[in-house]
């Protein structure tokens, strides 16, 4: 450890105050701070600290979407040969997705990380590890067929106007890995819907097709899948979000470490379920009468809401807030895919929207504390004058 | 004895820390030089009444404040004014006093000091330099004298991580401690506020005309601005004053004896010492002569005026600070940890996220240092400083109208009700290692200049 801990001193060593590399020092920063915990110490304020940083916090989102990734990766293989009728083992599967699916993450880190380096160097700031997930998370929610360069402009727009242009880490208004999605969705509308995209090949060959069940709702086929099967998920879909299992999973990591925040998780799923009965009771058409637990485990709702909707920075801030928030996007969710067929995932759409309103939710909940504030002043006031 | 109420909070974290001082009473070696320094006085600017060489005796005037020229800041020991160390701007940092080791000393008239009327008694206070023990609320500045404040709290309970016993330091005080509580309640229309830990451990039961309240619950449940929020609500132009329970005895221990009490017990802590108790001196005593007793336990520590949380640093060769009974010595973390950042490494680390194992695994108290145990970075995570928050604020929206110096919105959200030491925790505990103390302490000085 040492011996490379002199090393990484003397590759730094040009990046220092007053050198002639020191605009470049948080590039060089961002590697060195992934090997080492620098050994910074408290110069102000409290002269200890907890062990918790924002790496720390980041790397746990990204273990708890681990679950649900390998699962996608085994998922995109299992629908093709299937499809196909072609014999296959789980090995087999894997690696067909996985030949997919890793080309799709890389392209988005590399994209997503140059961009942050460039203005981390360029704002002279530390590089934020925030983008490590938002770069998982952007081709865990893509139809796997997508081309390459079509996830590369995504990233590409969603880190420069979602986020940089706001200010950058801590400062976005939307969810950057959604705006991504939207992006795409809204530009590239044949590679994001319709039966052809969902499944690998899909598109080339045509023994495939794979409508998702949301979309065969919308357009009033009939589903042949059990609940079960949308449970754990071997359903077509976005890459990862089809296992409501292994979200699960992901969900309960978050909960325990307290890094996600269960009151967005269960307000979102109490919206949800609410708004699907309200809507099984009305039952005008299949949609409607979709099962609510149903409505439930298919589509991007359990991926949304556990791993969108609870992005710290664009969901509600305060305790209130963030019930009120969990509720909206459940609710939404479920409106905008029952009352609209063009949008067949309402998840997307209804994150971003509440991310819109999340400040004004928190700011009537600030209001309440302050407005007791000045009654109490006032109370105050009066009692003196009187 | 009537208790008026039971503060009880849940939220806040207990700091399970190595290094809880014993409780013996060590004497320190005497100190050659005791230090006043100015910086303790936060809001108040010094001006001289000695220059560097006069003579001094304990008791007498040494600088005053110029805010307020009544306010008089007195010498703890008899000797010479040795240094004026000044810094940026010949802003005076210390005045250090080479202590003659008599006894010679300013008295003042105090016979029948009880039959002084509240003005009677503010001029002796103020004369006698027992003035700046007295704190008011919003801003933790020193009181006005002109004001007559709404309540006057005393907490004997602290809940700061190793923090001082007061029933033990002031065991043997009932006395004095009386006859001060009896001063502030001549300043004040209500009786004084005296706050205890639940149990009522110590002499502070047998305290009379005061109101007494309890306190249960995690750091920081021992601060007074909860219990301010509880018992009496600052709104905006009211004044509260507070007093520290030791200064409550120097005060009255000035009424008995007319002679300026200069007392501090200190109780050394810290997981750099071994054997960790207390000590009786002065304040503004070396801390050399102090250190001299513990074995310090690394080769680099850092010494700190007060706790961990909310304390200043301070080289060995430095003095004591004017109020805190404390004095800390931790290690310095200056050291890389690999990977470090991995979920669930280092559980030695105390953490109260739960990305790490650590409070599950030790209980008997933790090894701390200096060490960030990460840098700066931008405001990401929400909910956790609430969590170690218990005033009915809301703290990440009052660091950041703080830190865009909107006044209205720092009023509107609280800002005369906490003082820095509040978040003293949430620079513990946040995630972005965000300095919370000092943003609340810039507002609050902007706070001051702009609205007073």
């Amino acid at each position: 450890m040492n011996a490379l801990r002199k090393t990484l001193d003397s590759i730094k060593k040009p990046f220092g105050k007053g050198q002639k590399l020191e605009k470049f020092a948080p590039a060089i920063n961002a590697f060195d701070t992934f090997l080492f915990v620098p050994n910074h110490t408290t110069k102000k304020g409290a002269h200890i600290r907890d062990a918790v940083d924002l790496k720390r916090t980041m790397v746990t989102v990204i273990i708890a979407l681990l679950p649900a990734l390998i699962y996608g990766i085994y998922n995109t293989g299992y629908q093709y040969y299937i499809q196909t009728d072609t014999p296959f083992t789980f090995l087999d599967a894997f690696i067909h997705g996985a030949w997919k699916i890793v080309p799709m993450i890389i392209v988005s880190y590399v994209v997503g990380l140059s961009i942050e380096f460039g203005f981390a160097v360029y704002r002279g700031h530390e590089v934020n590890e925030g983008y490590l997930v938002t770069g998982l998370l952007i081709p865990m929610i893509m139809p796997v067929d997508i081309p390459l360069w079509m996830v590369g402009i995504s990233t590409a727009f969603a880190v420069l106007i979602a986020k940089e242009a706001f200010g950058g880490t801590g400062m976005n208004i939307l969810n950057p890995a959604l705006t991504a999605r939207a992006f795409a969705f809204f530009a590239y509308p044949t590679y994001m819907s319709g039966n052809k995209v969902w499944v690998s090949e899909a598109g080339s060959v045509d023994a495939i097709s794979g409508e998702t069940i949301l979309g065969s709702l919308a357009a009033g086929q009939d589903v042949n899948y059990s609940m079960m099967e949308m449970f754990q998920g071997s359903i077509p879909g976005s890459i990862a979000e089809t296992s409501t299992l292994w979200v699960g999973v992901g969900a309960l990591i978050l909960i325990v470490t307290g890094i996600g925040s269960w009151r967005i998780i269960t307000g979102g799923i109490l919206g949800a379920a609410v708004m699907g009965l309200l809507f099984n009771l009305w039952g005008a058409n299949a949609l409607m009468s979709f099962s609510w637990m149903n409505h439930l485990v298919v589509g991007g709702f359990a991926f949304g809401i556990v791993f969108m909707a609870t992005d710290p920075v664009s969901a509600a801030q305060t305790n209130k807030g963030k019930w009120i928030y969990g509720i909206l996007v459940g609710i939404f969710c479920i409106m905008i895919r029952v009352f609209n067929p063009a949008y067949p995932e309402g998840v997307m759409l209804a994150i971003l929207l509440m991310n819109v309103f999340a400040p004004t939710i928190d700011h009537y909940v600030v209001n309440g504390n302050i407005k007791k504030r000045k009654k109490r002043w006032n109370s105050a006031q009066e009692l003196k004058t009187a | 004895m009537e208790i008026i109420k039971k503060i009880h909070t849940q939220r806040g974290a207990k700091l399970n820390i190595k290094g809880g001082a014993d409780k013996i009473f060590g004497n320190a070696l005497p100190s050659p030089t005791f230090s006043i320094n100015p910086d303790d006085f936060f809001g108040s600017i010094p001006k001289l009444l000695k220059k560097e060489g006069e003579k001094i005796a304990a008791g007498e005037s040494l600088f005053f404040s110029k805010n307020d020229p009544q306010i008089k800041f007195v010498s703890p020991v008899s000797g010479v004014v040795q240094t004026i160390q000044r810094g940026a701007r010949r802003k005076i940092e210390k005045i250090i006093i080479a202590a003659d080791g008599t006894d010679e000393s300013v008295t003042h008239k105090v016979e029948n000091w009880e039959k002084l009327d509240r003005e009677g008694l503010k001029s002796l206070l103020l004369e006698s330099g027992n003035w700046p023990f007295i704190h008011q609320r919003p801003y933790g500045t020193l009181a006005n004298p002109t004001d007559t404040p709404k309540a006057i709290f005393v907490s004997t309970f602290k809940t700061c991580p190793l923090s001082p016993d007061y029933s033990f330091i002031l065991n043997d005080e009932r006395e004095s401690f009386q006859a001060g509580i009896d001063v502030l309640n001549s300043m004040v229309d209500q009786k004084v506020f005296l706050g205890t830990d639940a149990s009522f451990a110590g002499m502070f039961g047998d305290i009379k005309d005061v109101q007494h309240y309890t306190i249960a619950g995690p750091h920081p449940a021992g601060n007074l601005s909860l219990h301010i929020q509880e018992l009496a609500p600052l709104n905006m132009g009211d004044r509260v004053w507070t007093v520290n329970p030791e200064d409550v005895v120097n005060i009255g221990r000035f009424m008995n004896s007319g002679k300026f009490s200069s007392s501090r017990t200190v109780a050394v802590t810290g997981n750099a010492i071994e054997k960790a108790h207390y000590i009786r001196t002065r304040l503004g005593a070396e801390i050399q002569p102090i250190l001299d007793y513990f074995t310090p336990k690394s080769s680099q520590f850092r010494v700190i005026n007060g706790d961990v949380l909310t304390g200043t640093s301070v080289s060995e060769a430095g003095h004591l600070g004017y109020y805190n009974n404390q004095l800390t010595v931790i290690p310095e973390g200056n050291t890389y940890r690999m990977f470090g950042w991995l979920p669930f490494k280092d559980n030695n680390i105390l953490s109260l996220s739960n990305t790490s194992f650590s409070r599950l695994f030790n209980k008997s108290g933790f090894e701390v240092n200096t060490n960030l145990n990460g840098e700066e970075r931008a405001l990401v995570v929400t909910g956790e400083m609430e969590k170690v928050f218990p005033l009915d604020v809301y703290p990440m929206q009052l660091i950041k109208a703080c830190l865009i110096e909107d006044i209205e919105k720092m009023e509107a959200l609280g800002i005369y009700e906490v003082v820095p030491e509040d978040f003293g925790l949430i620079d513990y505990a946040n995630t972005s290692k965000l300095e919370a103390q000092e943003i609340i302490r810039e507002g609050i000085e902007l706070m001051i200049n702009e609205v007073g």
